[in-house]
């Protein structure tokens, strides 16, 4: 799988490492923004106030 | 390179699944402990400075009467006072009160219910706080004691409750935040805070709650109480 996306980017080795880079630095951003603020929901560390289970 | 057999390949697409997934949940758990907090402060930050900023008003002009105890103004998700609690000096100090409770709100300090009264109003002045995550605020609460001081500062006044009494509830107890927590029909003749927030930290299958009355109120134009004072 990785393998497949190493030899799919293009330009030299120098070129490939900045690449790679870039993408795995745009997969965290989106963890971070949408993913895991979505995934936090579902997890009980928010529930702090009294209400009426609405 | 020889070419891999149709089952190793199956596998090694397996195996780095598996690892891909470690590493998100890896990160995932940075970004509850680490990553939840360092955007909480930043917003607490700004909430502090709002609170300040609306703090300063343009002097009234002479004809205009000054109300001797002006309730504050308070816009929904919107901080209207600064909270400082001396045992949890290092977690509730000049915290941002934001008028609300959604999740947004309590990013940004302390959320105040919306239903309950206004700092220093005969009936209930009701907070909610994170203790895990996002800002936590409360993550001290086990440390809290009876008799210990909550000063509530707003734009023209401190008020300072002391705390009286705890307790472990469930999620759908709201009565701690009547008037007079557990007694639905009385009318207020005193001025109560309540403070609520998850229990246990990790788990939230229940809430803390603590209660204490407003002791003293000072204006702004004489010193701070000494529980602030430092």
């Amino acid at each position: 799988m990785y393998a497949a996306l190493w030899r799919a980017l293009p330009g030299p080795t120098a070129m490939k490492v900045l690449e790679a880079a870039l993408l795995l630095l745009a997969v965290v951003w989106v963890l971070f923004e949408w993913v895991f603020p979505w995934a936090e929901q579902s997890l009980p560390f928010l529930d702090v106030t009294v209400d009426d289970g609405q | 390179m020889a070419p891999l057999s149709p089952v190793r390949r199956t596998l090694s697409v397996v195996g780095e699944v598996l690892i891909t997934l470690g590493v998100v949940l890896a990160l995932f758990v940075a970004y509850q402990l680490v990553w939840t907090n360092v955007r909480a402060d930043r917003e607490t930050e700004v909430a502090r400075a709002e609170v300040e900023e609306s703090w300063i008003r343009p002097p009234r002009s002479a004809s205009a009467q000054a109300p001797a105890a002006e309730a504050p103004t308070v816009q929904p998700g919107v901080g209207f006072a600064l909270m400082y609690i001396p045992r949890l000096r290092e977690s509730v100090w000049a915290t941002p009160v934001v008028h609300g409770v959604t999740s947004a709100d309590l990013t940004r300090g302390l959320g105040h219910y919306p239903t309950t009264a206004l700092p220093g109003e005969p009936g209930n002045f009701a907070v909610a706080g994170h203790r895990a995550t996002n800002g936590e605020p409360l993550r001290d609460v086990q440390r809290l004691q009876p008799g210990d001081l909550v000063v509530v500062e707003t734009a023209d006044q401190w008020f300072t409750y002391r705390l009286d009494r705890d307790r472990i509830v469930l999620p759908s107890d709201v009565w701690v935040l009547d008037p007079v927590p557990g007694d639905p029909t009385a009318t207020p003749t005193q001025a109560l805070i309540t403070l609520t927030t998850c229990h246990p930290r990790w788990e939230s299958a229940q809430r803390w709650v603590w209660w204490g009355t407003l002791v003293e109120v000072t204006g702004k134009d004489g010193p701070p109480p000494a529980a602030v004072a430092t």
